[in-house]
This record gives structure tokens, C-alpha cells and sequence, in this order.
């Protein structure tokens, strides 16, 4: 894999030459080819598609369904039945609150998170067990972001309805083992709905051997456009569950007072789609076949490596979760010592580093992790070691610059 | 952007060696002021009498934008009456939100050396933190136990 190809691919990296872009993990950067592909579909196909019986329209599906079609071999789903299209993760993880979690929780059942979930899937379950008088139970991880397996089955019972766990944490970058997870959840009678906003686009994820009942994740952190995203649910789960939103495109009859819904996926893609992004992602995902995902995650594995090296060197600095860099799966989450993180996000923002400070979307985390806030530095194959070595360097000059003494440069 | 500038030697100074960080046993105001999505926290407290700010302080953590505004503010408000006190309060919220002219900037000494953080749009909530904490204040402006 030659990087510096690979960069040119990219507008923005060329439009930034001076920019190390390392907030990966908040949306990637976008290749030409995907921008073209959805740019495309609206000087070439743009047509309201699934209604009209016209050839455009019948591009403009063809596309958006040619779309479905690589999203769910991505995954390796069975069917482009269980490819639901939404805005993002957090929009399929709604979803599943709102049409699964509505109609099947009853009072005194439990939804099981972890610690470490980001916002999205965390708010979605509050919601759900408020709404219907159950219970949203945590499990927690120990200081390097692990999971142990009698925590989670302490954590488990019968009263179990459903798990939904991150594959990849969004702070910790630790991979948690949603195979062995989803399998002991299955075996109390739960389902297991995996959130793979992290996951999905660095790691294969192959949902049949995961064998996962719901899987969400985003386009837009894998190359794709912004405002579009997938839920997978298995066939027989998505049949018994109730439409999500209601109106034009997810109907078979409609009367005055009732209706019958189409047959999926249409059921749960109220209203006009989003074609455009769709076919965007549809790019995005030939994008990973043309470089190959073994070629991607290899590269992807000696970043994280570089990086933990070069970040463990910084004076000061104290990196959270595992102790060792392939495991950070590109995402790294630190303090400084008495720099505030949004200051440290500023001062590397002077030297052309961006990266994410704050809580990171999952402030029951900090609070478990006892830091308020941190800064955030998350990879991408497109990325550079010269990159991480300016991150490196501008980490090292922060307190210095904020007065702090002198610290050794790297 | 260059932000090289914006962390200049006022401002790194005020947050690593503040004047006015420390409790205040004869305050008669006083008010917690959050940013909640940046974890910004602190609590203002004041003694005014007769209508001057005889005494101010604050304790609490942040981004140091925040905790050296407050500082700034406190430097510039003791000694000042409240009327004085919302002008120069008016001043600096003019200062990052628009323009001020240079002699209403001379007015507001060190915290003029906030005025950069008009271009950066995400830490302006840092900056008017104290400013908007003794504005509440004063909006209540009925004593409170310290």
C-alpha cells in the first residue's frame, strides 16, 4: 500500500497539505471517487427513486439498491433484506429502541451496555427503559478498557431482554470479543445488537460469524458521505418488528384508518431516501475492495503501532486504555499533565494536528475513568508516520508553551 | 488559523498563577458557572457594598481560557462599581462578538488579550464564562449565603 497514491485520492488531503488530520474516529475523509459517485447520481440519475415508473427512476433505485447490495456483502448478510439504510448509527440504533425495544420490553426487563458505549448507544436505551419501566443495567471494564467474561455474566440474567455493546470503544479503541459477548448473551436469552461505528470500517466484520442480531454503523467514518448509515438486523427479528417511521414509500394499502407496510427493507425507509449518499457509499465500500481490507488493516495495525510508540514518549502525557498499540485499533485517548484537553487541542491546531478534545460522546466513561474530559488522536490508513511523529512533537512542546516549565522534546 | 499568538504570555501567566483563585469568607454573591460540554466549572463570589465590588473570587477547573478570563475579569471588576463592572462586562462580550474600538479595548487592559478568541468560534463559551457568571449575578442581584 503506497500512502502517498493513496493521498492523492483525496481532495481534502490535497487541499490541506500542511494538515495532519488524525480525528478519524469523529469522520474520515472522502475519496474522489465517492465524492464523483454521489455527485453523479445527481447529474445523471436524480430521480425520486422506488416510485417512479420511468427509466430515470428506474436508474436512481437500481443505483440505491446496487448500493444495499454492497452494503450487505460487506457485512456478509444473508439478505439486502436485512439492510436497513438510515442517517448514521445513531439513527439505527434508535431504530431498534423505538420499533423493537417499544413493542417487545415489558416492565421489569433489563437492557444490558457497558461502561464504555458512546452517547448513541446509551441514550436510546434510557429512553427505552423509561418508556417501558425496565431496567438499564452497566457492565464495566477495567482500566485498560477489558471486559471480563464473570463481570458480564454477573451482569446477565433472565430478566436479560437485550445487550448492545460496541465492537470498538470510540475512547479506548479496545476491540471487545463480540462473538464470545453476543454467544453468552444469546445463551440467556437475549438479543445482542452490536454497535460498529468503530468497527465496521477498520476490522471485518462479518455479522453471521458473529452471529449478531443488530449491527449499526455509519457511513460517513468509512469514506462514505455524511447522512447515511446502515442497521443490519436478522430477517426473522426485523418481519415482527413495527415500523420505525411512518409515511410515503413503507406501505402496501393504505385506508383511512389503518395500513399495511411494505416488505423489507422498505418497511423501516419512510419517505424519500437518501439516494445520493447511498450511492456514496456504495463508492466507499468498492474503495475498500480496490485496496483490499487485509492491505487496509495491516497498514491500519503499524500506524497504531507507530503511534503508541511515539505517543508513550511524550513527557507528560498518560494514554488511556490498553497497554500496547496494536490494540488501540488506530484510536488514542490522553491527558497531559495540567494542560486542559481543548487547550491541547488548540495549541496542535497552531501546528496544523487536528484532533478531537472533550468527552468524546461517552461521559459515563470519564466519570468511570475519573478524567472529565481528554484529547482524542484517531487514525486512518491514509494517514502518515511523519503525521504522528508532528503530533508527537507538538504534544511534547503544550506545556511549555502554556508555561509549564521546560520538557524535553522528542 | 494561528493560535500561536492567542496563548500569549497574559494569558498563560493568569492561568498558571492566578490572583484571585481562593475561597472568599465574606462574599455575598456568589454563583456556579458550567460549561457543561466542555466541563468548565467554577464559582464566583463576590462582596459588594454599597453598590462597589469591595472583594471578588473563584475556585473551580477548566481550560485555561476559562480559568484566565475569570481571573482577568476579577482583576479589572474589584474596586469598580456593578454599573462599572456590566460596562466593561458589555465591553468584552462586544469585543469577542463584534468590534470595539481601540480606546474600548485600552478599557478592558489584560482582557483585551482575549480578543483573538473571536476566531475561534468553540472556545468563546470559555472565555465569557466569568463574565456571564457575574452578569447572572448581578441579574439576581439579591444577596445569597456564600
Amino acid at each position: 500500500m503506497i500512502t502517498k497514491e493513496i493521498r492523492k485520492e483525496f481532495p481534502l488531503l490535497a487541499a490541506h497539505p500542511e494538515l495532519a488530520y488524525l480525528d478519524n474516529a469523529a469522520t474520515t475523509q472522502k475519496p474522489e471517487q465517492v465524492i464523483r459517485r454521489e455527485e453523479a447520481f445527481y447529474r445523471e440519475k436524480n430521480a425520486n427513486p422506488l416510485r417512479g415508473l420511468y427509466a430515470l427512476s428506474e436508474a436512481a433505485t437500481r443505483e440505491y439498491e446496487e448500493a444495499r447490495e454492497l452494503a450487505r456483502a460487506f457485512i456478509r448478510a444473508d439478505s439486502t433484506e436485512e439492510i436497513i439504510f438510515t442517517r448514521n448509527a445513531t439513527e439505527s440504533l434508535n431504530l431498534i429502541s423505538y420499533s423493537w425495544a417499544d413493542a417487545f420490553l415489558r416492565e421489569g426487563d433489563e437492557i444490558l451496555v457497558t461502561v464504555m458505549e458512546h452517547h448513541s448507544n446509551l441514550l436510546p436505551w434510557q429512553r427505552a427503559a423509561r418508556r417501558n419501566g425496565a431496567v438499564l443495567r452497566y457492565v464495566e471494564c477495567d482500566a485498560e478498557g477489558r471486559i471480563r467474561e464473570e463481570d458480564f455474566r454477573a451482569a446477565l440474567n433472565e430478566r436479560t431482554r437485550l445487550v448492545s455493546m460496541a465492537q470498538i470503544s470510540n475512547v479506548l479503541g479496545v476491540e471487545n470479543d463480540v462473538k464470545h459477548f453476543a454467544a453468552l448473551a444469546h445463551e440467556a436469552g437475549a438479543l445482542f445488537s452490536c454497535d460498529g461505528a468503530q468497527s465496521v470500517p477498520h476490522i471485518p466484520v462479518d455479522v453471521k460469524a458473529l452471529d449478531v442480531d443488530f449491527l449499526s454503523f455509519s457511513g460517513h467514518k468509512m469514506l462514505g458521505p455524511m447522512g447515511i448509515g446502515v442497521l443490519y438486523g436478522k430477517k426473522e427479528l426485523l418481519e415482527k418488528m413495527p415500523p420505525f417511521l411512518y409515511g410515503g414509500e413503507m406501505i402496501e394499502y393504505v385506508d383511512r384508518q389503518k395500513a399495511t407496510y411494505a416488505e423489507l427493507p422498505h418497511k423501516f425507509e419512510a419517505g424519500t431516501v437518501n439516494a445520493g449518499a447511498a450511492a456514496g457509499l456504495g463508492e466507499a465500500i468498492r474503495c475498500y475492495e480496490k485496496l483490499g481490507f487485509d492491505a487496509i488493516c495491516r497498514r491500519e495495525k503499524e500506524l497504531s503501532r507507530y503511534a503508541f510508540e511515539v505517543l508513550t514518549r511524550v513527557p507528560h502525557l498518560h494514554l488511556l486504555g490498553p497497554r500496547e498499540g496494536e490494540a488501540h485499533n488506530g484510536i488514542f485517548t490522553f491527558t497531559l499533565d495540567d494542560v486542559h484537553p481543548h487547550d491541547i487541542a488548540a495549541i496542535l491546531d497552531a501546528d496544523g494536528v487536528a484532533i478531537r478534545a472533550g468527552h468524546h460522546c461517552a461521559q459515563p466513561l470519564m466519570k468511570f475513568l475519573g478524567t472529565p474530559s481528554t484529547a482524542r488522536a484517531s487514525l486512518s490508513f491514509y494517514n502518515t508516520e511523519e503525521e504522528i511523529l508532528r503530533l508527537g512533537e507538538s504534544l511534547s512542546t503544550v506545556r511549555e508553551r502554556m508555561g509549564y516549565g521546560q520538557s524535553q522534546l522528542l | 488559523m494561528d493560535n500561536r499568538s492567542f496563548y500569549n504570555s497574559i494569558l498563560t501567566e493568569h492561568n498558571l498563577r492566578p490572583s484571585n483563585k481562593r475561597e472568599l469568607p465574606g462574599a455575598n454573591f456568589s454563583l456556579e458557572g458550567v460549561n457543561p460540554n466542555c466541563g468548565d466549572d467554577i464559582v464566583l463570589r463576590l462582596r459588594v457594598e454599597d453598590g462597589v465590588i469591595v472583594d471578588g473570587a473563584y475556585t473551580g477547573s477548566g481550560c485555561a481560557i476559562s480559568q484566565a478570563s475569570a481571573d482577568i475579569m476579577l482583576d479589572l471588576v474589584i474596586g469598580k462599581t456593578k454599573e462599572e463592572a456590566l460596562k466593561l462586562s458589555d465591553l468584552f462580550f462586544r469585543m469577542i462578538k463584534e468590534k470595539v474600538t481601540e480606546e474600548e479595548l485600552e478599557e478592558l487592559e489584560e482582557a483585551a488579550a482575549l480578543s483573538d478568541i473571536a476566531h475561534m468560534p468553540a472556545r468563546v463559551k470559555c472565555a465569557v464564562l466569568g463574565w456571564r457568571t457575574m452578569g447572572e449575578i448581578f441579574a439576581g442581584d439579591t444577596p445569597s449565603q456564600a
